[in-house]
């Protein structure tokens, strides 16, 4: 017999063919229906956001690989999906160059600071928005109405705003339900909230297109379904209770559901593996977590939305939940250790 | 939430690959023209020479008898001559004392008998010291000496005895085809067993992916005894002893304890055949069955192979393409990768598969853990392989064992095998464990 080069590993000698690579790339394609529908939505605006939110956490990334002599990190595909969820927070006519800065910090201090992928504690992408929401307070609530006639024609001038320029704030073009609710008590109809036929930010108006990229990631097995279903049960529950004791003061528990940014949030955000706990227990009592804080900033807060923040508050308590909750290990009898 | 009864938690199902020789009945192998025993071939000391060089054997002579308790004989796998006793190369890449054994090519081949030991009259004693004699060690791969294992300590009773025909390894129809076709061996092993251990009932486990072995079984159960079979899901890894008890009883064995401690002894089903065929006859361990599969093999199939047996003239006969690469012993998910073609077939050897350089996955780039949560939903000791990945990193050895129960990881490798990320984790595992026990020495 012929000499035979023999390769020597250990065991298991058979590998699952999954990566993180096809797992993300696989949240990129979920999240299409939804960008898709901002451009549709908000015209040449909201592409350009997303193309330069995109842009700026890949440059970001890989300028930062390159500065620390490591290896190009760009192939796993989780610098576009914080471009691309970044993009989607933000306002349709948000300035460029904002978003550009958005993505800078949304990879920089939200991710490369604490060493990567895998290791930030906190979703860089909500990292950047927190960042936008304290240094640009006006132009990230600068709305945008959907379905404008001139939104493939014409640009918002707002958008191609020159860096440090005050930006325009003509904000008669469309408040969000949600602060069209707080500020003014208006209500909007849940099937347009549903639908997305309403103004907000980029991607966090099409409920419906939201809920099919998580049920595709969900049947993939690419998402942990536990963590979009405890928070809005959540949010229904805690603020059907408030609606049921009173429903002039508090808006109704679909409402909640449909509107802002509470659908992206729960469904692409909070269910970022890296921020989020890892055992099933500790993923339900985190999304109850932030559904409560949703609710609880929302109706008694200063400002209209409280996903962010409540994502946020809750990425903080993850390793702590994850220390808390451990299952019974085999043979043992102790809850915990 | 009320789970499902007749498995365990959590678990994987890698692919199974079991199609191409399950059906293909067991085949006796030729003797090689040079058959080399090393003595190490079961866990505990290794057995004495009682043979000198140029002396003529009979196939079922002992060449090497037990040295202690922890310790059983090894026969003479054909008739011939000893030609050399030297080192002989192991799988572990060590070299150890072994045997060179010539067969006489126009031998009988007749095998030798000894003391046969009578079901009848036999004492509990007197067959683990019969399962000894012969020469027995579990034949599902970890060869320990079963006469050992069937030892119920003082103050324990065994109730029920578990035959393990999962055969959970991916590749692997070994146990398949004994429980096909030595269905007698088996019952008759069975009562020995039962007799020896003082176990009240016996459960035959087998997994559904070998439903017609176990119709067949069935069929053929031995009237008024209280054996039984069961038939559980498919699932890695289901033929470890701790995740079979579960499957089949419904509890738990404590962690650092033993199958015993819940009254359970698990015995491997073509240990079980062995032990009925061969102490009626007195006779000890000369072959087994192996299963030589995988894309890399020509003639794959089941084979009745002479203990001893080099693994390249097991090659050479079954045929293997010009590009073969990887050449495991055991299944793919805990067998180990063969570094030289020289080592011999062994007790503990329940197959050979052999992998192509196209058909290998082998991971192409280790991400960070981006604590997706496979490890933890695939762990079936409900352990949580991310964190003391990490734990392992950081060399936190101590921290691993005493707050995240790693000494109780079996090395199945569901955690490595599911993880996106392509992190070694049950490797890590290992290699903690080596560092814990050396340190627990010093």
């Amino acid at each position: 017999m012929k000499k035979h080069t023999l390769h020597i590993s250990t065991s298991p000698h058979l590998k699952k063919d999954l990566s993180v690579e096809v797992i993300m790339r696989n949240v990129v394609l979920a999240l299409m229906p939804t960008a898709i529908f901002s451009i549709y939505a908000f015209g040449w605006n909201a592409a350009l956001v997303l193309l330069t939110a995109v842009v700026s956490c890949v440059l970001t990334e890989h300028v930062l690989c390159r500065l620390t002599n490591k290896r190009s990190t760009l192939s796993d595909w989780s610098a576009i999906i914080t471009g691309l969820l970044l993009g989607l927070t933000l306002p349709p006519i948000f300035p460029l160059w904002m978003t550009f800065l958005g993505g800078v910090f949304a990879i920089g201090m939200g991710k490369f600071l604490f060493g990567g992928l895998g290791y930030n504690v906190f979703n860089p992408a909500l990292v950047g928005r927190a960042v936008l929401q304290a240094a640009f307070p006006v132009a990230i609530t600068t709305w945008y109405a959907s379905f404008s006639v001139n939104r493939f024609t014409e640009l918002h001038p707002a958008v191609l705003g020159a860096p440090f320029m005050k930006p325009i704030v003509d904000g008669t073009s469309g408040a969000t339900p949600l602060s069209a609710w707080k500020f003014d008590g208006i209500t909007t109809d849940t099937a347009d909230l549903a639908l997305g036929l309403v103004s907000g930010s980029a991607g966090e108006t099409s409920s419906i297109l939201i809920l099919i990229g998580g049920l595709y990631l969900v049947f993939r097995n690419f998402m942990n379904w536990r963590i979009p279903v405890s928070i809005l049960t959540t949010v229904f529950i805690f603020s059907g209770i408030l609606y049921w004791i009173d429903p002039v003061e508090y808006p109704s528990p679909l409402f909640m559901l449909f509107s802002g940014g509470l659908m992206l949030g729960a469904v692409f955000m909070a269910t970022d593996m890296v921020a989020s706990p890892i055992t099933s227990w500790g993923v339900i009592l985190y999304g109850i977590i932030i559904g409560a804080l949703v609710v609880i900033i929302r109706l008694w807060g200063g400002l209209p939305e409280g996903v962010m923040y409540a994502i946020l508050l809750a990425n903080a308590l993850s390793p702590h939940i994850d220390r808390l909750i451990r299952y019974r290990v085999y043979g043992t009898s102790l809850k915990t250790s | 939430m009320k789970l499902a009864k007749n498995t365990f938690k959590n678990g994987i199902h890698p692919p199974e690959n079991k199609e191409e020789t399950n059906g293909l009945p067991i085949r006796q192998f030729s003797f090689s023209p040079l058959i080399i025993l090393p003595l190490a071939q079961h866990i505990g000391a290794p057995s004495k020479i009682i043979v000198r060089e140029g002396q003529e054997v009979v196939r079922g002579q002992i060449l090497a008898e037990s040295d202690g308790y922890l310790s059983v004989p090894l026969h003479a796998p054909a008739s011939g001559m000893v030609r050399k006793i030297s080192n002989v190369p192991t799988i572990s890449g060590k070299m150890t004392t072994g045997i060179y054994l010539e067969p006489f090519p126009s031998s009988t081949q007749e095998i030798l008998e000894g003391n046969p030991i009578d079901l009848d009259t036999a004492s509990p004693e007197e067959i683990l010291l019969g399962i000894q004699q012969a020469g027995i060690v579990g034949l599902g791969g970890a060869a320990f000496p079963t006469h050992a294992k069937l030892k119920i300590p003082e103050g324990k009773y065994c109730d029920t005895l578990i035959i393990n025909g999962i055969e959970c390894e991916p590749y692997l129809t070994t146990d398949h085809r004994v429980m096909l076709e030595q269905p007698s061996d088996i019952f008759l092993g069975i009562k020995y067993l039962m007799k020896a251990t003082g176990a009240k009932r016996t459960i035959i486990g087998i997994e559904a992916n070998k439903q017609d072995a176990a119709n067949f079984l069935r069929s053929l159960l031995p009237k008024n005894e209280p054996i039984s079979i069961e038939v559980v899901p498919v699932k890695y890894p289901q033929g470890a002893e701790k995740m079979l008890i579960t499957a089949l009883l419904d509890k738990e064995v404590p962690s650092g304890g033993l199958p015993i401690d819940v009254h359970a002894v698990v015995v491997n089903v073509a240990t079980t055949a062995e032990i009925g065929r061969l102490l009626p006859h007195g006779r000890g361990i000369q072959e087994r069955v192996i299963t030589i599969t995988g894309p890399g093999v020509k003639k794959k199939g089941n084979y009745l192979i002479p203990i001893g047996t080099p693994l390249r003239y097991v090659l050479e006969q079954v045929g293997v393409d010009e590009s073969i690469s990887e050449v495991y012993m055991g299944g793919p998910m805990m067998g180990v990768a063969v570094a030289n073609l020289d080592i011999s077939i062994v007790k503990g050897t329940s197959g050979i598969v052999v992998f192509n350089e196209e058909q290998l996955h082998r991971a192409a780039q280790v991400y960070p853990c981006i604590k997706c949560g496979a490890c933890v939903d695939a762990c079936p000791l409900s352990l949580n392989p991310s964190k003391l990945g990490i734990l392992a990193k950081f060399e936190s050895y101590e921290k691993m064992a005493d707050e995240y129960h790693l000494m109780d990881c079996f090395e199945c490798g569901s955690c490595s095998y599911v993880c996106p990320s392509n992190i070694p984790l049950v490797q890590y595992f290992r290699l903690s464990k080596s560092i814990i026990r050396k340190r627990k020495v010093a």
